[in-house]
């Protein structure tokens, strides 16, 4: 019974890294319809930009909003630059530019910095709370849900309350009527990319102290289950995301703590072939279709 | 009240024939202008270049200022605005949602509030379902909705691709209407492509006919309708 309290209670927060990072995908399919599979490698370099500079500073807040800053500024540089030469009328090409970032960025990193794990500390112990004599969530990870959740609710807000996310709604459901109403579809399409690989990089570096430690593919497999989640959730749907990312990181940690963790991606990928089998489109995909 | 100038506009797809060629018109001084023409004549054609999302040779002028080169967008925030063929609802967004859309640069705070409010004393059926999703609003509602959201917005054109497509005689009949009467309350300027041209030339000041990309006809509404040789040849009744 503790060990599935505290399986479960890690497997919260472990979701809720997944879910943010799953959001991150969500953003940027529903603002260029693009499956972003430099994801990962670009909120990579936003941490190693928050490792230099908490090493140079001595501060993790500060690392961590340079690391938000990093991501929304990578993301504008991605979708200006090399994802402006090709055709965006297939997702294709923008999916081979990803790949193509992936290798360019990782192995930029690499030659940098090297290949080596680097230790990051968490700014909260890791030491797991006793509520009498059960262990349940360490400090940070009670940071990282209420970090993670604060930041879901902010878009949540931002996406249905204001007028900037009205326009990013709108212009990535209906681009060409979106401009018929005098929406700068493109600056909205750039704002999506700044927004999603910030939030990625804020899932990365919540990943980060819990993993081996910082190296260039320290997020690969936030990646590969970020996906699994996104699209079991839906590709479409923020909900998706983040129910699918909560689900799953309880998955994963109760496979890992009472299988093996050399199973927790063959739990994954099942989960993934049953909703597809099931529901193709993912379990909160959108009923309508558009029709006009 | 604005004019809207079409000096030698050229469209042409791929390597194929223009489907517009050279065309001139004038449109002025709160005219509803009824542009008429069989399938393929140019008329969607013709709107879709004059809001820059097709591309396009010739000029094109709003009260003066050249609108060639510039973007969709720009077009529309100068003071153009165009009701596509299909109804164009954003599906996933409320009726509200999408009024305010329509509102968004033009308007402000308390005035978008109000903006809104007006839009729904003008189709009262769309005040009752403020909150529903364009998604589920009928052929009818899904028009007015799309005419309250290019209103909305307070244009000097207002360009209208087919309004009347797949609706009943009955709705057809209230959009024209509504049309009309604020056309003539703002004095806003009204291009209006129609194949129902009973319904267009009821409401219209001036008609123009398109075939092959040429105009073949331009004269007072009551005159084309009245002209049964051009009726027959080119309108098909």
């Amino acid at each position: 019974m503790d060990r599935l309290v505290f399986l479960l209670s890690t497997g919260l927060a472990r979701g809720a890294v997944l879910a943010l990072f799953a959001l991150s995908l969500v953003i940027v399919w529903r603002a260029a319809r693009v499956i972003n599979f430099a994801q990962a490698a670009m909120a990579i370099v936003a941490v190693y930009v928050a490792f230099a500079l908490t090493a140079a500073s001595g501060s993790y807040w500060l690392g961590l909003a340079g690391a938000l800053a990093a991501g929304a500024v990578l993301g504008a540089l991605v979708e200006r630059g090399p994802l402006k030469l090709v055709p965006r009328d297939t997702p294709l090409p923008g999916m081979i530019v990803a790949i193509g970032l992936v290798m360019v960025l990782q192995s930029g990193l690499a030659i940098a910095f090297g290949p080596d794990h680097r230790p990051v500390r968490a700014p909260f112990s890791q030491r797991p709370f006793l509520l009498g004599d059960i262990p349940v969530l360490s400090a940070y990870a009670l940071f990282v849900l209420l970090l993670a959740g604060g930041v879901m609710a902010v878009l949540a807000l931002l996406f249905g309350r204001t007028s900037l996310g009205l326009q990013l709604r709108a212009a990535a459901f209906a681009p060409e009527t979106s401009r018929l109403l005098g929406v700068r579809v493109p600056r909205m399409v750039t704002a999506g990319w700044m927004l999603s690989v910030a939030t990625a990089a804020l899932a990365a570096l919540l990943l980060v102290p819990t993993e081996l430690g910082l190296n260039p593919h320290a997020a690969d497999l936030l990646f590969v289950n970020a996906f699994a989640v996104a699209v079991v959730g839906g590709l479409d749907s923020p909900l998706g995301a983040l129910i699918a990312g909560l689900a799953v990181g309880v998955l994963v940690s109760l496979v890992t703590g009472y299988v093996s963790a050399a199973a927790a991606p063959l739990a994954v990928l099942g989960l993934l072939t049953a909703v597809l089998l099931v529901r193709p489109g993912g379990l909160f995909a959108a009923k309508e279709a558009r029709s006009a | 009240m604005s004019t809207l100038t079409i000096e030698d506009l050229t469209v042409a797809y791929g390597d194929g024939a223009p489907v517009l060629d050279g065309l001139d018109l004038h449109i002025g001084d709160g005219t509803v202008l009824a542009l008429l023409g069989a399938n393929g004549a140019g008329k969607t054609t013709l709107l879709r270049a004059l809001t820059g999302l097709v591309p396009a040779g010739g000029r094109v002028l709003l009260d003066g200022a050249d609108l060639t080169g510039t973007a969709t967008e720009d077009r529309v925030r100068g003071g153009l605005a165009l009701v596509p063929e299909g109804r164009s609802t954003v599906v996933e967004l409320t009726v509200e949602e999408n009024l305010r859309l329509g509102a968004l640069w033009r308007h402000r705070g308390a005035a978008r509030r109000a903006a809104v409010a007006e839009m729904y004393e003008l189709f009262e059926p769309l005040a009752r379902r403020r909150h529903a999703p364009g998604h589920t609003l009928s052929g009818g509602e899904r028009q007015m909705l799309a005419l309250a959201r290019a209103l909305i917005a307070r244009p000097d054109v207002l360009l209208l691709d087919e309004p009347s497509l797949g609706l009943a005689p009955l709705v057809v009949a209230q959009l024209l209407g509504v049309l009309r009467e604020t056309a003539s309350r703002r004095g806003l300027t009204v291009l209006l492509a129609e194949q129902n041209v009973t319904g267009a030339l009821s409401v219209a000041d001036r008609g123009v006919v398109l075939s092959l990309g040429e105009v073949v006809a331009d004269r007072p509404a009551a005159a084309l309708a009245a002209d049964p040789a051009l009726r027959h040849a080119y309108l098909g009744f």
